[in-house]
């Protein structure tokens, strides 16, 4: 058989109609390259799932060293006042659209040292807009892959032109679609993103 | 190997490592000064990651600190766990009316999960310092074999990094049934697994030349700086808390303690960058051997769970409500060097004074003087044979 006969390589098979926007984002969504950018205790289970077990390489992820190439910044540990400033400043180095993933409770809302401590920032969110919010002390890896999943619905419906959604994701164990074994407690209305 | 840094016009370049870099483990920043290549001085900023847990142990109950020693140290949270137990047990014991021993089942648990996180811990250690110097894959592999321990670890706390496992007084649960059949496996699997490692890595020539003669501090540089554990033995100086100052039940092992030796030969010197690496992975197999050993040693369980013999957890309860005052210091061993708590009580419930001594803290205070005069693509592999975790130097 000619191998132009054979089923999916025929001309009229082989044409895809798309809008420069939709093909945009398609592309963005299965290449979200990541900031490598660990603070604390959540860079080891970041640095685990970009390891041979979870492998996030499979979903496109590579970690860049500079903001510049970079489309996503998962911000993975304890923020102290003194590094806020400088995470903006990472920030606003990167390119747009430009993505923020808040991993692990200290990102958040300052987890176990919100109470007590002088020196930690209660929630990453005051200095910079997060997308996607993933509670856990640290979190497991497939609840940042969960948290992943989230995001790339997001980018998948990114619009260069339209109107971006901004409404804060938070990752619940209950109805993810992995690692749904794990009950994740209310944490009441998440709070307000700035982007 | 030391170059002269200084030139006949004297200009110097500032180049800023830090707070965000891939190789500084975190956010430490440096503040190097270069001539060319030659670094002419170092400068280490810290407190990037200060999060005031000494200021916290003032403010929270005594077994309420203990998940915050997990923070102290992430990557062995286990030893950072029974470095703060070990001391608050020997100052409840200071009191009189106190009666309690640590149950033997749980001394030896303690050992056990301590010996496994350390072999964790220096996976890390090692393959990170193989990725500062260029080398990606033997990272992966050390994260790889980690996955073996996390994952017996969460069936034992159901935590796979910060644990809370060990409490003031034993430790918080039982071995679940088959944990002895799961570490069997882990340890023999992975003892097949570091000689391929080791083949990878440690005999490779590019691997050891680089790393061969880099950062060398001497025996007395190293006791002069206050360096500790594998940094300290690294320079040929034989000490380990836990064979000259025994807690738990090391005093039964027999530790066997390896030191720096110029493991380079001819191009090497005792106390350089191949030194320190080759020592964390002799301790790797040491570990190896020790959980072994305490395995052997492992009483049966027993119905009660305050039994001194078969028992996790002795009864404190009563004296953690009403403690008495005094104070203490007690050093144990974790993987980054000799891990002190310095307590103070004034007989209420929460502690007057927490002090964190870590490992990490002293090996960072050598950087400066022995960043000077070395090449600067040498400085990461300096900073990643000292093993520094960045929370244990800013707490």
């Amino acid at each position: 058989m000619n191998p132009s006969d054979r089923p999916g390589n025929r001309d009229d098979e082989q044409i895809v109609l798309s809008s420069v926007d939709e093909f945009l984002a398609w592309g963005k969504e299965h290449s979200l390259f990541y900031l490598l950018f660990a603070t604390a205790c959540c860079g080891i289970e970041l640095m685990q799932a970009g390891g041979p077990r979870y492998d996030v390489d499979r979903l496109g992820m590579i970690p860049r060293a500079t903001p510049r190439q970079a489309d996503l910044m998962i911000v993975a540990g304890t923020i102290t006042h003194k590094m806020a400033s400088r995470v903006r400043t990472l920030w606003e180095q990167m390119t747009e659209p430009r993505w923020v993933v808040s991993m692990g409770s200290c990102a958040n809302s300052g987890g176990p040292f919100s109470k007590w401590s002088y020196s930690v920032l209660n929630g990453i969110d005051k200095y910079v807009p997060v997308d996607v919010y993933i509670p856990g002390c640290p979190p497991r890896p497939e609840a940042l892959i969960d948290g992943v999943m989230a995001l790339r619905d997001r980018v998948r419906r990114y619009r260069t032109l339209g109107e971006r959604d901004t409404t804060p994701h938070v990752v619940a164990g209950h109805d993810a679609p992995f690692g749904g074994h794990c009950k994740v407690p209310d944490f009441g209305k998440p709070p307000e993103g700035k982007a | 190997m030391t170059l002269d840094a200084s030139t006949p016009n004297g200009e110097r370049m500032t180049l800023n490592m830090g707070p965000h870099h891939p190789a500084t483990h975190g956010v430490l920043r440096i503040v190097v000064e270069s001539d060319g290549e030659v670094v002419a001085t170092c400068t280490p900023d810290h407190g990037y990651l200060h999060r005031s847990i000494e200021k916290i142990g003032e403010c929270v109950e005594w077994p309420m600190f203990v998940p915050y020693t997990d923070r102290v140290d992430y990557v062995c949270a286990m030893n950072a766990n029974l470095a703060y137990c070990v001391a608050a047990e020997k100052l409840l014991q200071t009191d009189p009316a106190a009666t309690f021993t640590v149950p033997r089942r749980a001394e030896c648990i303690r050992v056990l999960v301590a010996e496994l996180n350390r072999i964790s811990s220096h996976l890390v250690a090692v393959g990170a310092m193989a990725m500062d110097v260029g080398a990606y894959t033997p990272f992966l592999h050390g994260i790889a074999q980690r996955e073996g321990v996390n994952d017996i670890f969460e069936k034992l706390c159901g935590q796979r990094l910060t644990y809370n496992y060990v409490t003031i007084g034993g430790v918080a649960f039982d071995l679940y049934d088959g944990a002895i059949d799961d570490i069997r496996r882990f340890l023999d699997q992975f003892e097949r697994e570091m000689v391929r490692f080791n083949k990878l890595v440690t005999t490779n020539t590019i691997f050891r030349d680089r790393c061969a003669g880099v950062a060398t501090v001497s025996a007395k540089e190293a006791v002069a700086w206050g360096l500790v554990g594998p940094n300290l033995r690294g320079s040929g100086v034989d000490f380990d808390v836990r064979r000259d100052e025994p807690y738990c039940v090391y005093g039964e092992l027999g530790v066997q303690v390896p030191v720096g030796q110029a493991f380079a030969g001819r191009k090497g010197q005792v106390g350089d960058a191949y030194d320190r690496y080759v020592v964390r992975l002799l301790e790797i197999q040491e570990s190896i051997r020790l959980c072994r050993e305490v395995l052997k040693l492992l009483p049966p369980s027993a119905e009660k769970p305050n039994d001194p013999i078969g028992g996790i957890q002795a009864d404190v309860g009563k004296l953690l409500k009403k403690p008495g005052k005094g104070e203490i210091h007690v050093r144990t061993e974790a993987p980054r060097g000799e891990m002190g708590y310095f307590l103070v009580s004034d007989g209420t419930k929460s502690l007057f004074r927490v002090r964190c001594r870590t490992g990490s803290f002293t090996a960072a205070g050598i950087f400066h003087h022995v960043m000077r005069g070395i090449f600067l693509a040498d400085v990461v592999a300096v900073i990643g044979s000292f093993d520094v975790v960045v929370p244990e130097i800013d707490r």
